[in-house]
């Protein structure tokens, strides 16, 4: 198929180069400089897309990121496959592959037309709410239902081949746009030696210079571009970011920016010397200063079937005509309100098109461009407008009627004119989208019809964006922005002579937003507001009828400027309509925030490097290696791995992981276990009042804790509440060595620093982090004295070297601290070493141990163990509701100690010193064969009636294989006082369990295994 | 994503370097046990949750592991100041555009570290 | 202080050690530098690393004393002694970072302490909890980019300065001790996921890793 809208001669495109490509599987061809969008008319596709509510088929309408219609799902490929494109934003290359999101079968033959078009009377605003709401359990049908047929783009189903990353950025002052404000902007900022960032959305640098019909120094704006780009590029303080998008503003000048690399290359980045290169980039950047140089959004008029395929903004068929070198139809009709919009109508005449007339809102319009116009022979209707567009598939003809702007209706006969095209424009919105982010609620301005941004300390707006259209003075503007930020960010201000623009002379614009129909708005054919949410001028209407006055309601309530539109068109127009329908002003209805992003994101973009196997740190012991070796399955703590079990081949077969741990935990019972205990957090504490401090913060005695000596201790909040365990050695009258939990390390770090630094600088001590120095490994069990013996040159003599007792010397020939403490109730031997050793040392425990039995276990029979025997873990166990008397653990407790340590005080208060608390209690199922599910329910009535009063639940359940039973600890109310009891546990598969309270210890109450 | 000056690094610094720790100036009493009930939970439990001025507690978590106050105001998320341990902030209710210096504490005269 | 206990984690004994990175090494492999490296990374395992505790008034006079260096008491201040060797890094204004070759590391702590005498401080061993990684070459600062959020323009970040900060979704201490080559000391237990984050974000430039 030929380009029949293409020009010969013309615009920024490279007629040499032939690019390819398919829409809706049909094959076309455009050149590289196209946009898909403007590929798409070149070759003279009217029909883009079916609209989201009615299914009406939709063209293009903007050259830029406020198309709403073009809106295309990209991808040749299921892994390429890219909702939410927006053709006009999407660079054309060879072989690129689109689909319209929504139609189906097709958008030329479109099923859910039917029932558009019959949706006028059935689809009113609060559709959905009102047609979908009952039954509430059918909404997720319904939901199905509606996406399918209203099409918001697919998700690939195949892993992204492509690669993604963020970069943090910092400078003194960015620049987002690169038009006219934001290219004078940079050179000013620039010039005075501030790190400067320049960003812009488009492909090509220049915004509007690069479309102007103006001249610069009386050259091309575009020749004045390239230098001041040269400029630029060539300034080591300076980065240039085309094709990226400046999409969120966050707090104190965070600004997200989304860089595509590749989009414009092919579907997938191609290799680069060999090696992948990142499809798009996420730029996080920290700006000392901000100029917002965003330029303008032209505004569309709203008049009946202003969305039929033909019917474009002004400004974009001038950038079609000049940038692209395609008219997108043969014969147009101008409707506008100002004089700007002229240019269109002189642009197209110039492509050797018919201008048909141009209808103008204003009773005398005689600005410079429209004398031009007249003198062209251009036909001039003033005091009108289009008031309704003929055509369905593209427009065919536009009534036009004089209208009487103040009484809001038409004011003589309409005449129908022939025509193709239908150029409109209703001013300029500025694009105040990243300030809105910031926060700042937008000022309505009446001299020019539009919202300028209210801006925090620090940002400025330059040109467009604050509703200074004159280029000239956009230059004047953008200057001086960038040189009050790069003053303001503390370098001195530079020269920058501007380019002679010549001053046209415009006349003024009318407001013009609705127009006026001879049918009242609610039976005239649909004059669209939203076209990407289907919200008409009826439907604003039915809201304020229905009650919405404020405009954020009727928002909501028709959906206009939902989702990835964020209302870029529509929201001004349907914020002057409410204001009409209720009678007050456009502020008085309200402003409208934007969110980010500004236009959608993808979430390679947003997730960058931190995915597949780098989504989370993995943290590993120094014997990580070996447990991979050893067939280990691992269990995430936090984000350590660490050995869960260390399933066995028998007989070709892999044990499971009940066999695995049944066979560990005997082992350790009976022989000698191993465990890789590194990942609890230790803590150095050094100086005179360490020990002071300890006593603080734990709930125990630590006075007379003597060299050598090592104790368990509990820490609570000051709410009483136990947050963390572990054991403390002091290893001289002002050190010692706490550990905590694994995932508690950091926490209780910060929370010994928190105390120290805010309540009690006056202690003299120090807490380190040596969590990663040492390596941890526990041998455990009847037969652990006998390896250890072969191994270290510590007396081992039970006498010499006692339960709850540290020593130092060496293991397998490297100096180690072993601790003579027990998380199995056997005795047990915990050996920390300089973890650079201790793979060694871990290997020649197994080269001696292997006559003993010794036996690796994982944290699963750590569990099992350690519960059989009452020992708690934090965090498990505990819950930040729980109090050491709620464990049961009134021996941990210094209850007469000089100072009210951490937590002491909350005790006596009226809730934690109730007797019928959750407390800590065993649970011995009355069927050996149950394990209860841990975070089952516990009741004591089990033929109550529903619902039953839950008085607890289970904390931690295992099958023991010394008990040959299952087993569980759990928190009963009163339970303490209830030894012996039967509680109930109902399912929710109708099973109830039953079993009696019992002691948390299971085995071994008295410690004798450990103390041997 | 704010911008946080740290005082004891004297750099502004990235917000996720940071741990908020709630509001400043919370001071444990000096002897709970002469605290009622209701006192002890005054201060466990009670917060101020202010429209504009508010002094946070916050820590340079990855950093120089410091706890510092910030005065910041919740509805513009600007942050006035920030201040060590022990000093008084400039910026309060009364005193939005910054206290007179004639009329504050004197830092110095605060004990270094302490956090009322 | 005589009542802290210290203690020689280190044998002369020949015992086979491992670096934090040993594992990362057999697992992940270690592309070797080309001509086209534009960066390359090289870990100095083994270091002797202490952490020390205290005043910088206090802690001073000591430090100059026995390390010959005096404590950079700004913040983020690093310096070296004469041969680029030994190191004494701002971490707080209580805390320093000092780096000497492996093996010098307890002979050092035993010094400071009997400098230090009575005064309030703490020194604390670390070398096996973490490592050195140096990245080289004119790709460095953009690799840099790509993982710690602190701002490494060398306008910024001259020589001479060291900071905690974030890395990726973990922490490092990063220190630029000469105008091409940076320096990452990195938490044992995260060293593998350091390395493996920079090998892929490095791929772009060609990164090669000198063993």
């Amino acid at each position: 198929m030929s380009q029949l809208n293409r020009l010969a001669r013309g615009g920024r495109i490279d007629r040499s180069r032939k690019l390819s490509f398919t829409f809706n599987g049909k094959r076309y061809q455009g050149h590289a400089g196209d946009t898909l969008a403007s590929a798409l008319l070149a070759n003279g596709v009217d029909i883009v897309n079916r609209s989201f509510k009615y299914s009406r088929p939709r063209g293009i309408v903007a050259a830029g990121a406020e198309e709403p219609n073009a809106v295309v799902q990209l991808g040749k490929t299921e892994a390429g496959q890219v909702p939410n494109v927006r053709a006009t934003q999407q660079a054309l290359f060879d072989g690129l592959e689109a689909r319209s999101t929504n139609g189906w079968p097709n958008v030329q033959r479109d099923m859910m037309s039917l029932v558009g078009k019959l949706g006028g009377k059935f689809m009113p605003p609060g559709f959905y709410y009102k047609t979908f709401m009952a039954p509430a359990s059918m909404w997720m049908t319904y939901e199905k239902y509606i996406r399918k047929s209203a099409g918001l783009g697919r998700s690939p189903m195949e892993s992204d081949p492509d690669i993604y990353d963020h970069l943090h950025q910092h400078c003194d002052v960015l620049v987002v746009g690169a038009g006219p404000a934001g290219l004078a902007a940079a050179l000013a900022a620039a010039r005075s030696g501030a790190r400067v960032i320049l960003v812009d959305e488009q492909e090509e640098m220049g915004g509007s210079l690069l479309d102007t019909r103006e001249l610069l120094d009386d050259k091309p704006a575009d020749q004045w571009v390239a230098e001041a780009l040269k400029e630029l590029a060539g300034l080591d303080n300076v980065t240039l970011l085309p094709r990226t998008t400046a999409n969120g503003y966050h707090d104190h000048h965070f600004v997200t920016l989304h860089e595509r690399r590749t989009e414009h290359l092919a579907e997938t980045a191609p290799l680069k010397d060999g090696r992948r290169q990142v499809r798009s980039r996420m730029h996080r950047v920290r700006a000392g200063r901000v100029v917002l140089a965003t330029g303008a959004h032209e505004r569309p008029l709203v008049y009946a079937n202003n969305d039929v395929p033909g019917n474009l903004l002004a400004g974009a068929v001038s950038t079609y005509v000049r940038r692209y070198g395609v008219v997108p139809g043969k014969r147009l009709v101008l409707s506008t309100s100002n004089d700007h919009a002229y240019r269109a109508a002189l642009d197209w005449l110039e492509s050797g098109h018919e201008v048909v007339a141009i209808a103008d809102a204003r009773a005398n319009p005689d600005g410079e461009l429209v004398e031009q116009a007249r003198a062209r022979g251009i036909r001039i209707l003033p005091g009108s407008a289009v008031i309704e567009a003929k055509g369905e598939n593209r427009v065919s003809g536009a009534r036009v009627a004089k209208v009487d702007l103040d009484g809001f209706r038409v004011a003589g006969a309409a005449e129908t004119l022939d025509c193709d095209t239908i150029a409109s424009s209703g001013g300029y919105s500025p694009v105040i989208h990243l300030a809105s982010h910031t926060g700042g609620r937008p000022t309505w301005r009446d001299d020019i019809f539009g919202f300028v941004p209210t801006l925090v300390k620090g940002v400025s707006a330059a040109g467009g964006a604050q509703g200074i259209y004159a280029t000239g003075e956009v230059l004047a503007d953008g200057v001086e922005a960038g040189r009050q930020a790069a003053t303001e960010a503390g370098f001195s201000a530079a020269s920058v002579s501007l380019p002679e623009v010549a001053v046209r002379r415009d006349g003024a614009a009318v407001g013009l937003f609705q127009v006026p129909h001879e049918k009242p708005t609610l039976r005239a054919p649909k004059q669209f507001v939203d076209l990407q949410n289907d919200v008409t001028a009826a439907g604003i209407e039915v809201a304020t009828r229905e009650g919405f006055e404020s405009i954020e309601h009727v928002k909501r309530y028709t959906a206009m400027g939902f989702g990835t539109d964020q209302g870029k068109l529509g929201n001004i127009n349907g914020m002057a309509i409410a204001a009409r329908l209720l009678g007050r002003s456009i502020p008085e209805v309200g402003t409208t925030v934007f969110r980010p992003n500004y236009t959608p994101v993808t979430f390679g973009a947003i997730v960058g490097r931190h995915c597949r196997e780098l989504f989370d740190p993995e943290r590993y012991t120094a014997m990580h290696q070996w447990h991979v070796e050893h067939g280990a399955e691992f269990e995430d703590v936090g984000q350590w791995k660490r050995p869960w079990y260390f399933p066995r081949k028998v007989n070709g077969k892999t044990e499971t992981m009940h066999e695995a741990v049944a066979r560990e935990c005997l082992a350790v019972r009976e022989a000698v276990g191993i465990l890789d205990a590194s990942t609890l957090g230790k803590i150095d504490i050094q100086g005179p009042d360490a020990r002071e401090f300890l006593g603080r913060v734990y709930t125990n005695k630590w006075a007379k804790l003597a060299p050598g000596r090592v104790r368990y201790g509990l820490m609570c909040k000051d709410d009483g509440m136990v947050f963390d365990d572990g054991t403390t050695s002091c290893l001289g009258e002002n050190h010692f060595l706490m550990t905590t939990t694994s995932g508690g390390a950091a926490t209780v770090l910060e929370w010994l620093e928190l105390w120290h630094q805010t309540e009690w600088p006056e202690l003299d001590v120090y807490f380190t982090s040596v969590t990663d120095h040492w390596a941890t490994m526990t041998v455990t069990g009847p037969e652990a004295r006998k390896l250890m013996a072969e191994l270290t040159d510590i007396d081992l003599d039970k006498d010499a070297f006692k339960f709850m007792d540290w020593r130092e010397g060496s293991v397998a020939g490297v100096p180690a601290r072993v601790f003579r403490i027990s998380f199995t109730g056997e005795l047990a031997y915990e050996i920390n070493v300089q973890a650079n050793y201790a793979l060694h040392v871990w290997e020649k425990l197994f080269a001696h141990g292997e006559k003993y039995g010794l036996t690796p276990y994982g944290t699963e029979t750590m569990h099992v163990l350690r519960a059989e025997k009452g020992f708690i873990i934090a965090g498990q166990d505990t819950d930040g509701s729980v109090t050491p008397e709620d464990l049961g653990m009134q021996w941990a407790v210094g209850y007469d100690k000089p100072f009210s340590w951490i937590g002491q005080r909350a005790l006596t208060r009226p809730d934690t010193a109730r007797t019928d608390r959750k407390q800590l209690v065993g649970l011995k199922p009355r069927d050996a064969k149950v394990v209860l599910e841990e975070g089952a329910q516990i009741v004591f009535d089990p033929n109550h009636a529903i619902p039953m009063p839950m008085v607890g639940h289970v904390t931690s359940s295992y099958y023991s294989p010394t008990l040959d039973s299952g087993f569980a600890l759990a928190v009963v109310k009163g339970g303490q006082q209830k030894m012996g009891e039967t509680v109930y546990l109902p399912m929710a598969d109708g099973q109830v369990h039953e079993a009696e309270i019992v002691s948390p210890i299971f085995l071994d109450p008295k410690g004798e295994r450990q103390n041997v | 994503m704010f911008y946080i000056h740290c005082p004891y690094c004297g750099e502004l610094r990235e917000e996720e370097e940071f741990h908020p720790k709630g509001q400043a100036h919370i001071v444990r009493p000096a002897d709970p046990a002469a605290c009622s009930d209701d006192e002890w939970g005054d201060y466990l439990f009670f917060r101020d949750n202010p429209r504009g001025i508010h002094h946070e507690l916050w820590v340079h978590a990855v950093g120089c592991r410091k706890f510092f106050n910030i005065t910041r105001h919740t509805v513009t998320y600007e942050i006035l100041e920030t201040y060590k341990m022990g000093e008084q902030p400039r910026f309060t209710a009364e005193h939005p555009e910054g206290r007179p210096s004639q009329d504050g504490v004197d830092p110095a005269s605060l004990r270094e570290g302490v956090r009322a | 202080m005589s009542n802290v206990a210290t203690f020689d984690t280190r044998t002369e004994a020949k015992i086979p050690v491992e670096s934090p990175l040993a594992y990362s090494y057999r697992r992940s492999g270690a592309p070797a530098p080309t001509g086209k490296s534009r960066v390359v990374l090289r870990e100095r395992p083994f270091l002797g690393h202490l952490i020390l505790r205290g005043g910088a008034i206090v802690l001073d006079e000591a430090v100059r004393q026995v390390l010959g260096v005096s404590l950079p008491g700004e913040p983020q201040g690093l310096v070296h002694d004469a041969d680029g060797e030994r190191s004494i890094q701002w971490l707080s204004p209580d805390e320093w970072l000092v780096i000497v070759p492996g093996g010098e590391e307890f002979e050092l702590e035993n010094r400071l302490r009997a400098a230090l005498g009575d005064a309030h401080f703490a020194i604390s061993n670390a070398g096996g909890g973490q490592t050195l990684v140096e990245l080289e070459g004119e790709a460095a600062r953009e690799l840099l980019m790509k993982s710690v959020i602190y701002d490494v323009h060398p306008s910024h970040f001259p020589v001479g300065k060291g900071v905690t900060t974030v890395f990726a979704k973990t922490t490092v201490i990063l220190r630029r001790p000469a105008e091409d080559r940076w320096e990452l000391v990195v938490r044992r237990s995260f060293a593998d996921y350091t390395y493996r984050w920079l090998l892929d974000a490095g791929e772009e430039y060609g990164i090669g890793v000198e063993r």
